[in-house]
């Protein structure tokens, strides 16, 4: 964090200023995309594209290795465990109109909540603090594990300890829920393919 | 402006090396197959020994009709090939194949960018699989999915180990650290990685999401024409960039006698050794089941690669 000399404006921004807010608004329509369609594989998708709109807004602000890691765990790893439900449950080709809880404004509250505090601390932690983005870069893997373990590393390994509670609590729900599961499983042979068309008129008949 | 000249030299030549070399290896997969089951295999296009099997392939791909099922979802459907092919052009700009810069683009994290990007391909057969409205297709789809998330873990923590080794994780750099102790001390990781990545490409004997005689060709089946030929071309292109990451990461990449000058040739011969593996493999052993995949990943690769781990950090702690 170095306070450059002189006050750049707002005014007159940068290439990588523009791009940056381009980008932005880019992963923000894709986010709104991806809580409002009714199609709920299309979804998933759009939550890739914004996802990976944060990757590239991390790589403007020269932050390479977080942005790669952005990729790998949420791109490459959450998103195909999305998609891996999605593709056990029923979800069909086109619109799921049953795929609504109705809990839609209490989402949105909450979401305008969340949003204003943040943006409120960011503000109010940088003010006008100045970040020069033009040395040596800040966010590189050596520069991101030098913080990460010598100013960062209990709140780390407190982390790491939660993931490891719920690795735990994973496996012993999945342990009780044994006995139970086998009905479950029979059940669901039970019911038809999805996606095949002539079955689906006559689930929707 | 020489500047942007350069940079465009750079990316023509990784193109124009991601068009030729799936292509080579696709060939010596058709030649090495049949050789090893007492066949010929391709002998008349081209002349000699049918060098021109593939082109003829590509060119009757290019003719076939591009058909969309009538209940599939068309846009996701005609976007999948495409996500899938290109991640792999994207690694390529990354992977050093000589000494004094001989590489597309240096990156920092270099490692990092070519695991997650690789991991956004399979993101292609699964996209495929579900839009294809086809039980067959959707199966695929499940069977990638499940089988990445065996797979991906094993193969980061072999890559962990190496860029614990060499203390950084630019793919340069690591293979700049390189010394001929590193072959026995990483072996395990790098068997481990060859193996994770055989499975992320899906490539027997970790078939089972294409596997023909169950479910036609899984998240490919309703494919036609040319974005049947890029889901293809996107395997062989998948083998080049999984040999030659193995080469730069666990062989030494362009270390050798004379890599000075001839650099570019040993990561070549190592990444061409490897791709013959490769396709030793899918003529020597039997499609893995489901539960034997799982198993290989969970029981062994991943206790396999967390050793490897331990192993490094040891040996790291003690020599410095």
């Amino acid at each position: 964090m170095t306070l450059a000399a002189g006050h750049p404006g707002f005014m007159s921004p940068t290439g990588v200023e523009i791009a940056f807010v381009l980008v932005g608004i880019a992963t923000l329509g894709a986010a709104l995309v991806t809580v409002t369609t009714k199609q709920l594989v299309h979804a998933a998708l759009w939550l890739v594209v914004a996802l990976g709109g944060f990757a590239v807004e991390y790589l403007l602000l020269t932050a390479e290795f977080i942005a790669w890691v952005q990729v790998l765990i949420y791109v490459g790893s959450v998103v195909v465990l999305l998609l891996f439900g999605l593709m056990l449950t029923k979800a069909p080709i086109g619109r799921s109109p049953d795929a609504d809880s109705g809990n839609g404004w209490v989402a949105l509250v909450v979401a305008v909540a969340a949003a204003a505090t943040l943006v409120w601390v960011v503000v109010d932690a940088f003010r006008s603090t100045w970040v020069d983005l033009g040395g040596a870069a800040q966010g590189s893997a050596k520069v991101t594990g030098a913080i990460l373990f010598r100013h960062w590393v209990l709140p780390f390994e407190a982390l790491s300890v939660l993931l490891l509670a719920a690795l735990v609590g994973a496996i012993v729900l999945s342990k009780r829920g044994a006995p139970a599961r086998r009905s479950l499983l029979s059940k669901s042979e039970a019911l038809p393919m999805r996606g095949v068309p002539s079955e689906r008129k006559a689930r929707e008949s | 402006m020489n500047g942007t000249l350069d940079v465009i030299l750079r990316l023509v030549a990784v193109l124009v090396v991601f068009l030729v070399l799936p292509l080579v290896v696709g060939q010596t997969e058709h030649k090495v197959m049949a050789h090893m089951q007492g066949r010929l295999g391709p002998m008349y296009a081209g002349g000699f020994h049918g060098w021109a099997q593939l082109v003829a392939d590509g060119v009757k791909f290019a003719q076939k009709e591009d058909v969309v099922p009538e209940g599939a979802d068309r846009r996701i459907f005609q976007l999948a090939p495409v996500v899938s092919l290109l991640p792999y052009l994207l690694v390529m700009i990354a992977i050093p194949v000589g000494p004094h810069g001989f590489v597309g683009q240096s990156i920092d994290a270099g490692l990092f960018f070519v695991l997650a990007v690789m991991g956004v391909g399979v993101l292609g057969s699964l996209m495929a699989g579900w839009a294809s409205a086809n039980k067959f297709s959707l199966l695929g789809g499940l069977r990638t999915a499940a089988q990445l998330m065996a797979y991906e873990l094993p193969m980061l923590l072999a890559g962990a180990s190496v860029a614990m080794a060499a203390g950084t994780l630019s793919l340069p750099g690591i293979v700049q650290a390189f010394h001929w102790w590193w072959i026995p001390w990483q072996i395990v990781g790098g068997v481990v990685f060859f193996t994770a990545g055989l499975a992320e490409l899906q490539r027997p004997p970790f078939d089972m999401p294409v596997a023909d005689s169950e479910i036609i060709f899984g998240a490919y089946t309703e494919y036609t024409g040319l974005r049947f030929a890029m889901f293809l071309l996107a395997e062989f292109a998948g083998i080049v960039v999984l040999c030659a990451l193995t080469s730069v990461l666990f062989l030494g990449g362009w270390h050798g006698p004379w890599s000075g000058s001839l650099g570019w040739l040993w990561t070549l011969v190592k990444t061409g050794l490897l791709a013959f593996v490769v396709i030793w493999l899918r003529v020597t052993y039997p499609r893995l089941r489901e539960d034997q995949l799982q198993k290989l990943a969970w029981t062994v690769l991943i206790p396999l690669a967390l050793a490897q781990i331990a192993l490094t950090g040891i040996v790291k702690v003690v020599t410095s």
